[in-house]
């Protein structure tokens, strides 16, 4: 019969068990092999950056504009997400809390979880994809168009004059961004917590003092820091490496937003750990008990 | 005894060598080869016209030509430097020699006609910037530009008025060498004829030799001092030649070779015959896979 002929993709091929083995772990060979190019590329792409930030000092006309695309056009939407977070903390946590009878300790709660996780990463991911998307589709609208091809055939370097400024403009504002996504947090969790909920003001504040101290907002700050750069590294690398068309250019933005988010949730865990381990030197008593 | 420091290539007047060598060149993108065995001298002052269909690497060529794509093996030396022996310093300031002109002119679309002209001003002379926008203003002129299109950004401007704006920028360092890619496509006749003069008068420039890749014949016939031919590897044998002419436009129009009279005379000829190949294909497959559905129906 004809259709005994037909080996449909996905299924046995001719070559049966054995042949169905070795096509797999090739495929796996395949894909370990792009997985370490992958790799690589982006390494070399991130040591290419490092290196033209200190070859040669940015002009101010090339810097200013992507400084106030990364920076000031994105505080409104962090500062919007800071502050419905923190209120959705105080949701969230009061019933638990009141059960205890420890409403007072609620802003402990609410701050440490701010300034420790959700403002760095809520401002990187807030960042990624608003700016991480574009850079990438930028960049890879400028790759089809031969712009990246016109400005080496120039004889200057598109990682200097593309790739840093962006880089930098990610590292210098994405602290500043946290802060707001901090603040405005702290503020709708006192709002809520305060406001609507009726918990004292006093011990609400005095709570947090207690509980949250420097160490843990620096923490949050430095943990941007590598947000920031992994954002701007992950995206341009995407832009550049763009395929042809616009669906290569979609793919480019779609891609750059869920890797730099991978990046983000990765680097949170590994630095919240490798962190913890630093307080802890410096603070062997451990942390203080929140009940 | 330390290796001496990449030096800036030296730029000589009556060079006793061709300004241009492209020695057997290969070039392979994964498991497909491109360009095999190319080998062309150029002649300073010569303008050279690249001709062939789409997809015979005609591209391919002109960006090797200027370092933007690694031959997978071969050489090309600019003015008796090879560009695989420059790192990529010593590259980008031997790059300032030359002028391209790309296909969709890739000016920088988030600035100004102005900024895009004056760039490789800007990136590599110290020049005062009231001089520099004289010598933009001038350039502008050159290409019959108004300068009101200095103030514009290039999405502004119409498809030839983007391509004299692209010309003005390649002309802005006064190369010795400019490479022209495609430059006439997807304008109308007369904007065409517009660019073959512009390209004619850049050539009256002293020192500066020209290579244009198109598929216009009336571009060739225009400008072109020399005409050589590249035909899709997939076409030949191992054994053929890419290069299948090499010689005056005139000569091109009297070759009766049948792959250039087909060119030339603009014929699909077996063409016709792949097309239909490849729909009949496309059909035997789609059969496969009603075979394949009527099969699991059944099951």
């Amino acid at each position: 019969m004809a259709s005994n002929d037909i080996t449909p993709s996905g299924s046995m091929p001719a070559g049966g068990v054995a042949g169905w083995c070795a096509d797999q772990v090739a495929n796996l060979g395949q894909f370990a092999m792009n997985w370490v190019t992958g790799v690589g590329d982006v390494a070399l792409f991130s040591l290419q950056t490092l290196g033209w930030i200190f070859a040669r000092r940015q002009r101010r006309d090339v810097l200013l504009p992507n400084f106030y695309q990364i920076g000031v056009m994105s505080l409104p939407v962090v500062a919007l997400t800071g502050l419905f977070i923190g209120m959705v903390l105080a949701v969230q946590s009061y019933a638990q809390f009141k059960a205890l009878g420890l409403e007072t300790r609620l802003g402990s709660v609410i701050n440490l979880s701010l300034v420790r996780e959700l403002g760095p990463v809520l401002a990187a991911t807030m960042l990624a994809g608003r700016i991480g998307s574009a850079m990438a589709a930028e960049l890879g609208t400028m790759r089809v168009t031969e712009q990246i091809d016109a400005l080496e055939s120039m004889g200057a370097n598109p990682i200097y004059y593309l790739v840093v400024p962006r880089f930098l403009g990610c590292l210098v504002l994405i602290p500043s961004l946290t802060v707001m996504a901090d603040f405005m947090g702290v503020l709708g969790g006192y709002f809520y917590s305060h406001v609507l909920l009726g918990i004292d003001y006093h011990h609400y504040w005095a709570n947090s003092r207690e509980y949250v101290d420097v160490f843990d907002f620096l923490m949050g700050i430095f943990k941007s820091l590598s947000f920031g750069a992994a954002i701007a590294l992950v995206s341009c690398h995407h832009g550049f490496h763009c395929e042809p068309g616009a669906e290569g250019v979609g793919r480019a933005a779609t891609n750059a937003f869920v890797h730099s988010f991978v990046m983000i949730l990765v680097l949170d865990l590994f630095l919240g750990i490798w962190l913890n381990n630093v307080h802890d030197f410096f603070r062997p008593e451990g942390p203080r008990k929140l009940l | 005894m330390p290796a001496a420091a990449p030096s800036a290539p030296r730029r000589t007047d009556e060079p006793a060598h061709p300004l241009m060598r492209v020695e057997s060149l290969h070039v392979r993108f994964g498991s497909q080869e491109v360009l095999r065995d190319v080998s062309i001298d150029l002649e300073a002052g010569q303008t050279l016209v690249v001709l062939g269909e789409s997809g015979c690497g005609k591209t391919v060529l002109l960006k090797t030509m200027i370092g933007l794509i690694r031959p997978t093996s071969g050489d090309v030396r600019f003015d008796g430097t090879s560009l695989a022996s420059l790192n990529d310093r010593a590259l980008a300031h031997l790059r300032t020699r030359y002028g391209f002109v790309f296909q969709g002119a890739a000016l920088f679309d988030s600035s100004t006609i102005m900024d895009n002209i004056a760039f490789p001003l800007r990136e590599h002379t110290r020049i005062p910037e009231s001089q520099v926008r004289s010598i933009v203003e001038s350039l502008v002129d050159e290409v019959g530009l108004p300068r009101s299109v200095l103030a514009k950004k290039p999405v502004q401007l119409s498809g030839g008025m983007r391509k004299r704006a692209g010309l003005a920028r390649a002309l802005a360092l006064d190369p010795q060498l400019v490479l022209y890619d495609e430059p006439t496509t997807g304008l109308d006749p007369i904007m065409s004829d517009v660019i073959n003069e512009l390209i004619l008068r850049v050539r009256e420039r002293p020192h500066v030799t020209s290579v244009v890749v198109t598929h216009d014949l009336n571009t060739a016939r225009k400008v072109a001092d020399r005409v050589i031919m590249l035909y899709p590897l997939f076409r030949l044998r191992p054994d053929e030649p890419q290069i299948v002419f090499d010689g005056t436009a005139d000569e091109l129009d009297r070759s009766r070779d049948p792959r250039i009279r087909q060119f030339v005379e603009g014929r699909a000829g077996a063409r016709l015959m792949e097309l239909r190949e490849e729909q009949a294909r496309a059909n035997g497959e789609r059969g496969i896979e009603a075979a394949l559905d009527e099969n699991e129906d059944d099951s």
